[in-house]
C-alpha cells in the first residue's frame, strides 16, 4: 500500500499515514535511507563509482546512436561504388585528353611539313601557329599529374572509409537490410534521373551496338 | 664557338605526348638528333651506351626519378660532364634547390613555351 508501514528490505519503519497527514522524512531518515539503498546494491559501490558508471552508460548509448547514424549513411557505398566510379572517370579523362592531344599533334605535324611548300611569309606564320599548338598541348601532361594527385587523395579517403566500415561492420549490415541499395535506388529513379553523362569505354555501347539495338525493334 | 646542332640529345619523360612535344620543339630550334627514354633507368642505360651532348629530363617518373638520374649521372666519371636540364611541374623552391645541389645545369617549369626552351638551351650550350 502506498505510503504505508515498513519497507522490510530497507529496514526503515514509517507509521501508517493517510492523505495530507503524511509526515516527511527528516534528514537523518533520508541519510539512512540513501545509505541503505546504496548498501542494498550489494556491490559495495561508492557514489562516485555509481556516477562514473552512469556517465559510461550515457557515453555507450551516445556511441551506439552515433554508430547507427553513420551506418544509416551507408559508408560502404563510398568504397564499393563511388570511389571506384570516380577514379574510373578520372582515368577516362586522362585517356581521352591524351588521345585528343595526339590527334592535335599529328595534325600540327602535318601542317609543319607543309611549311616548306609555301612562300616564306606564310611558312613563318604556319611555323608560329604550329609552335603555339605544341606549347598548348603540354596541358595534357599537367592535367594528368593533377588528376593523379586527385586519385591519390581519393585512395586515401577510401582507406579511411574502409577502416570505418570495418569498425561498424555489424551496424552497416543491419542498416543495409532496411535501406535500399544503390541499384535499387537507381531502379526506382524516374526517367529524367537516368542520365549519367559520358560512359566509360568499358560500359559504353558502340554506335554499331546502338544501331543493332534500334534495328531489333523493327 | 657555335653549337653543334647535330649532337645527340636524350629527352626523358614518362608522358609520351610530352616527349613528342619536346622533340618537335627541339626540331624547330634545329636539333634533329634526339633519342627518348621513359624513365631514369632507361635513360641511364642509353647514356652509358652512347655519348650525348645534352639530357633534358622530367623529374616525376618511376621507377627512377629525374633527380635520381641526375645524381647517377653526376656520380659517374664518364657521364658527369653531360649538361642536364630538368623540365618539370615541380616548382617549389626546395625542388629547385635540391636539383641545383645535385648538379643540374638549368631548370624549366612546365608548362613552358618554345622561347623558354630556346633560352635555357642557349644558357647551357651557348648561343644558338
Amino acid at each position: 500500500m502506498p505510503g504505508h508501514g515498513t519497507n522490510r528490505k530497507l529496514g526503515v519503519a514509517r507509521p501508517a499515514t493517510s492523505g495530507n497527514d503524511a509526515k516527511p522524512f527528516d534528514r537523518i531518515e533520508v541519510e539512512t535511507l540513501v545509505a541503505r539503498v546504496l548498501d542494498s546494491m550489494a556491490s559495495g559501490l561508492t557514489v562516485a563509482e555509481i556516477r562514473l558508471y552512469r556517465e559510461l552508460e550515457g557515453l555507450a548509448l551516445y556511441i551506439e546512436a552515433a554508430k547507427a547514424e553513420i551506418a544509416a549513411l551507408s559508408p560502404d557505398d563510398i568504397s564499393s561504388t563511388y570511389i571506384p566510379k570516380a577514379t574510373g572517370e578520372l582515368d577516362a579523362i586522362v585517356d581521352a585528353t591524351e588521345n585528343a592531344t595526339n590527334v592535335i599533334m599529328s595534325a600540327a605535324e602535318r601542317i609543319e611539313r607543309l611549311r616548306g611548300e609555301v612562300d616564306g611569309g606564310v611558312g613563318a606564320v604556319l611555323g608560329e601557329a604550329v609552335t603555339t599548338i605544341y606549347e598548348a598541348c603540354s596541358f595534357q601532361d599537367i592535367a594528368g599529374q593533377r588528376i593523379t594527385k586527385v586519385v591519390v587523395a581519393l585512395k586515401h579517403i577510401d582507406e579511411k572509409v574502409t577502416t570505418l566500415v570495418k569498425a561498424l561492420g555489424g551496424e552497416i549490415a543491419r542498416c543495409n537490410k532496411t535501406n535500399p541499395s544503390e541499384k535499387e535506388l537507381a531502379r526506382a529513379c524516374a526517367e529524367k534521373d537516368v542520365l549519367n553523362g559520358p560512359q566509360l569505354a568499358t560500359d559504353a555501347k558502340t554506335q554499331a551496338e546502338i544501331d543493332a539495338l534500334l534495328a531489333s525493334f523493327d | 664557338m657555335s653549337v653543334d646542332k647535330n649532337m645527340p640529345i636524350l629527352i626523358v619523360d614518362d608522358y609520351k605526348t610530352m616527349l613528342r612535344i619536346v622533340r618537335n620543339l627541339l626540331k624547330q630550334i634545329g636539333f634533329d638528333n634526339v633519342d627518348e627514354a621513359t624513365d631514369g633507368s632507361m635513360a641511364l642505360k642509353k647514356l652509358r651506351d652512347k655519348q650525348y651532348g645534352l639530357v633534358i629530363s622530367d623529374w616525376n617518373m618511376e621507377p627512377m626519378t629525374g633527380l635520381q638520374l641526375l645524381r647517377e649521372v653526376r656520380a659517374d666519371v664518364k657521364l658527369r660532364g653531360v649538361p642536364f636540364i630538368m623540365v618539370t611541374a615541380e616548382s617549389k623552391t626546395e625542388n629547385v634547390v635540391m636539383a641545383r645541389e645535385a648538379g643540374v645545369n638549368n631548370y624549366i617549369v612546365k608548362p613552358f613555351n618554345a622561347a623558354t626552351l630556346r633560352m635555357k638551351l642557349s644558357a647551357v650550350l651557348g648561343a644558338l
